[in-house]
């Protein structure tokens, strides 16, 4: 049995998270009560298939949710503060100062019209009252930090001058620039190749660790969480399956479907002749069926499961104990409930 | 080996030409430019068997699996299937049976299915191209594939955006293997997938090439995958196979340098710990390329011979370190 990783003081809490899209045939509800928090220098992995709710759920977080979409209900909250009712010029500021934020595609983050040190100059400038020659000297010393060969000489180049990996660590070097306390990170090494993707872990890695940066990673790719990140969270339909210390998700998920996603992922080490399958699809939105959403998939359903949603909850004390189940790993299935009767 | 193999690729070159437009050289004065994106590639693959070509972007795995399928000609070399020559191959009586045994499988297989068909339409064709089947045996032979494939014959009516892309997939499979193709080139078949989705994709494709006994050219960048497909395996680097061998084999004891580093950059999702060594540098530029062994700029075992000198392939390495047995 692992221990949990103590991150005491969370920097990010989230109560409870709804989102909901207005369309012409009602609101759709994309998020629906998702709670975590995140804690001073930890990565949060967010894992789950395309459409689960990774990045509406980020983008929520960082106040980024557009029309017709919107937070229909919960609490997100920095340094214990609320920060889902701030006026949006008020949250403006605060994304500048205390959130930092990396895409998938670099060239989201990076204007190509100008040069790669004047958008971080700017930035920093915009930030804090550091004069043009110390902005630039700030510049070149983060530039450095990610790993930009000769930073001094790059500084002046055009993004498209970059490679991509180059890019990528340009576009962290942005997100760092104010010293954030939080950095959300979508997708960062999903168009890299695994050369380069290493290289990006190791760095975001490292700096979350040095400068006591909460991150939350999204990504698809679970051997990037297994990586990178100190605790997990498994999306399905737009809700928390399960969340743990990564190890423990990792090597021993609880949740069928977690479970199902791992025996899926082809490893260098598996001598499996077929992968595990999952049966079906995802729901759609319109189309979530009552209950557990995963029941339809799932090989391990019982009639309890298409009736009462299960809530994200620790394993009753007797499962917890059969199953190595560490602190802080909780899950929504009606198999780890303390209900007796269930299986 | 030979007599055994359904495909023979030897010498495989291809040069793309990258010059400006020549009223842009006349005025800048600029020379001709062109881009080797593909080198000296010769692999076999033995009938019923899966090679997969691994490298990262760039490393010219498309363009092979363009010239393997005769959408691309070589500047150099010869793709020969079942001892007939793809490149003289003349009379076109010969080639078109060629082609209907060879199909080939895309990432998007949006672009590879008509949009403005029917999915039914769209799997008879080949049927109907190369005159297979005739009238109601062909209604009957789109529902046999659509289950075959695992979706359902009344899908055959509906349009591919209708699907998902996992479902996509399944639909172009189904139309390779209307054409009874024996071969078929699978380039990155799930990289746009869920891992969900990819699993299912990946059994499907297994289970059909036992049924059939089909030849695949698997490529793709995830060595994960690769190593899953895959009976024998090329690994690319700047458009030359740098190491080849039994999958296995190859990634329980991998030879070159580069295949060792593209190893340990694979995320450790047993969590074993193991030591690994960090990746250094990046894939140069292509259109200038490092001289003598391109990979030299980054490898730990880099001398100066390997600056000078690209090293042959010999037992299934190309690398002037293994040659000279001072490779780790
Ligand atoms: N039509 C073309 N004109 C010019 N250059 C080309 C052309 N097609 C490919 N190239 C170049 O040839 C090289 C190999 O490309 P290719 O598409 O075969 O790589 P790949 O290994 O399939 O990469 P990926 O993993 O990104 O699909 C690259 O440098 C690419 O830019
Ligand atoms: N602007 C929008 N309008 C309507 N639905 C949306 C919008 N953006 C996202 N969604 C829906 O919200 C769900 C979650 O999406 P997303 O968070 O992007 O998933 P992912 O986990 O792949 O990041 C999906 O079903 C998606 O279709
Ligand atoms: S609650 Fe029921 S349907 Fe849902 S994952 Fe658990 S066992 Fe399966
Ligand atoms: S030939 Fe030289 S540079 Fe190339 S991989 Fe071998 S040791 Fe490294
Ligand atoms: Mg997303
Ligand atoms: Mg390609």
């Amino acid at each position: 049995m692992t221990e949990t990783p103590s991150f005491p003081e969370p920097v990010i809490s989230v109560r409870n998270l709804v989102v909901e899209f207005a369309t012409r045939r009602g609101p759709l509800r994309a998020i629906d009560g998702v709670s975590f928090t995140i804690g001073k220098g930890e990565v949060l992995g967010v894992v789950g298939e395309s459409g689960a709710g990774k990045s509406v759920t980020g983008s929520a977080i960082i106040g980024l949710i557009d029309a017709p979409g919107r937070i229909a209900g919960g609490e997100v909250l920095l340094h214990g503060k609320r920060i889902d009712n701030l006026p949006a010029e008020e949250m403006r500021r605060l994304r500048g100062r205390k959130i930092g934020m990396i895409f998938q595609d670099p060239l989201t983050s990076l204007d190509p019209l100008f040069r790669v040190g004047d958008q971080l100059i700017e930035t920093i400038r915009t930030h804090s009252d550091l004069s043009a020659s110390a902005a630039r000297e700030r510049a070149i010393a983060l530039l450095a930090e990610v790993g930009i060969p000769a930073p001094e000489r790059r500084i002046d180049g055009y993004p498209h001058e970059f490679s991509g990996g180059m890019r990528q660590r340009v576009v962290i070097a942005l997100a760092l620039a104010c010293e954030p306390d939080f950095v959300i990170a979508d997708e960062p090494t999903t168009a890299l190749d695994v050369s380069v993707q290493a290289q990006i872990i190791a760095l975001l890695k490292r700096l979350c660790a040095t400068r006591g940066t909460a991150v939350m990673l999204v990504t698809h790719d679970m051997g990037v969480i297994a990586e990178a990140a100190d605790r997990v969270a498994v999306m399905y339909a737009g809700r928390i399956a399960e969340i743990g210390p990564v190890r423990d998700v990792v090597k021993h998920p609880l949740h069928p479907y977690a479970a199902g996603l791992m025996g899926a992922i082809p490893t260098l080490s598996s001598e499996a002749d077929r992968l595990t399958q999952i049966p079906g699809a995802m729901p759609r939105l319109t189309n979530v069926p009552p209950g557990c959403a995963f029941n339809p998939r799932c090989a391990r359903a019982f009639d309890r499961c298409c009736i009462e949603r299960p809530e994200p909850a620790l394993p009753s004390a007797a499962l917890a104990a059969r199953e190595h189940v560490a602190s802080g790993h909780r899950v929504a299935c009606h198999l780890y409930t303390a209900r007796e009767d269930a299986r | 080996m030979s007599e055994a193999s359904l495909v023979v690729v030897r010498g495989l070159r291809r040069d793309f030409d990258i010059s400006r437009p020549w009223l842009n050289r006349l005025f800048e004065g600029q020379r001709r430019l062109f881009l080797r994106a593909v080198d000296d590639v010769s692999f076999e693959i033995a009938k019923g068997c899966t090679f997969a070509l691994v490298g990262e972007s760039g490393s010219g795995k498309s363009t092979v699996a363009r010239m393997v399928v005769g959408l691309l000609p070589p500047s150099d070399g010869e793709v020969t299937i079942d001892g007939i020559s793809m490149q003289s191959a003349s009379d076109s009586g010969s080639r078109q049976k060629l082609r209907r045994r060879i199909q080939m499988i895309f990432q998007d297989p949006y672009a590879s299915l008509n949009p403005r068909w029917r999915v039914s339409r769209v799997i008879a064709e080949p049927i109907n191209t190369f005159g297979l089947l005739k009238g109601e045996a062909v209604t009957k032979k789109v529902g046999e594939l659509l289950t075959l494939v695992g979706l359902h014959p009344d899908d055959g009516d509906k349009f591919p955006h209708e699907f998902s892309g996992g479902q996509r997939q399944r639909i172009a499979i189904a139309r390779a293997l209307a054409a009874h193709a024996e071969f078929i080139v699978c380039d990155e078949p799930t990289s746009a997938l869920d891992v969900s989705v990819q699993a299912q994709i990946l059994n499907l494709m297994r289970d059909l090439q036992k049924e059939f006994g089909l030849t695949l050219l698997f490529i793709s960048h995830n060595l994960a995958v690769v190593r899953h497909m895959a009976d024998r395996i090329g690994v690319m680097y700047l458009g030359r196979v740098v190491e080849t061998g039994d999958s296995r084999a190859l990634f329980a004891r991998p030879r070159h340098p580069y295949t060792r580093m593209l190893l340990d950059a694979v995320p450790d999702l047993d969590m074993s710990g193991r030591q690994r060594t960090p990746v250094a540098g990046e894939i140069p530029n292509p259109i200038n390329p490092p001289s003598g062994c391109t990979f030299h700029p980054r490898c730990p075992q880099a001398n100066e011979r390997c600056r000078r000198e690209i090293p042959a392939m010999i037992d299934g390495v190309a690398c002037h370190a293994v040659e000279e047995g001072r490779a780790g």
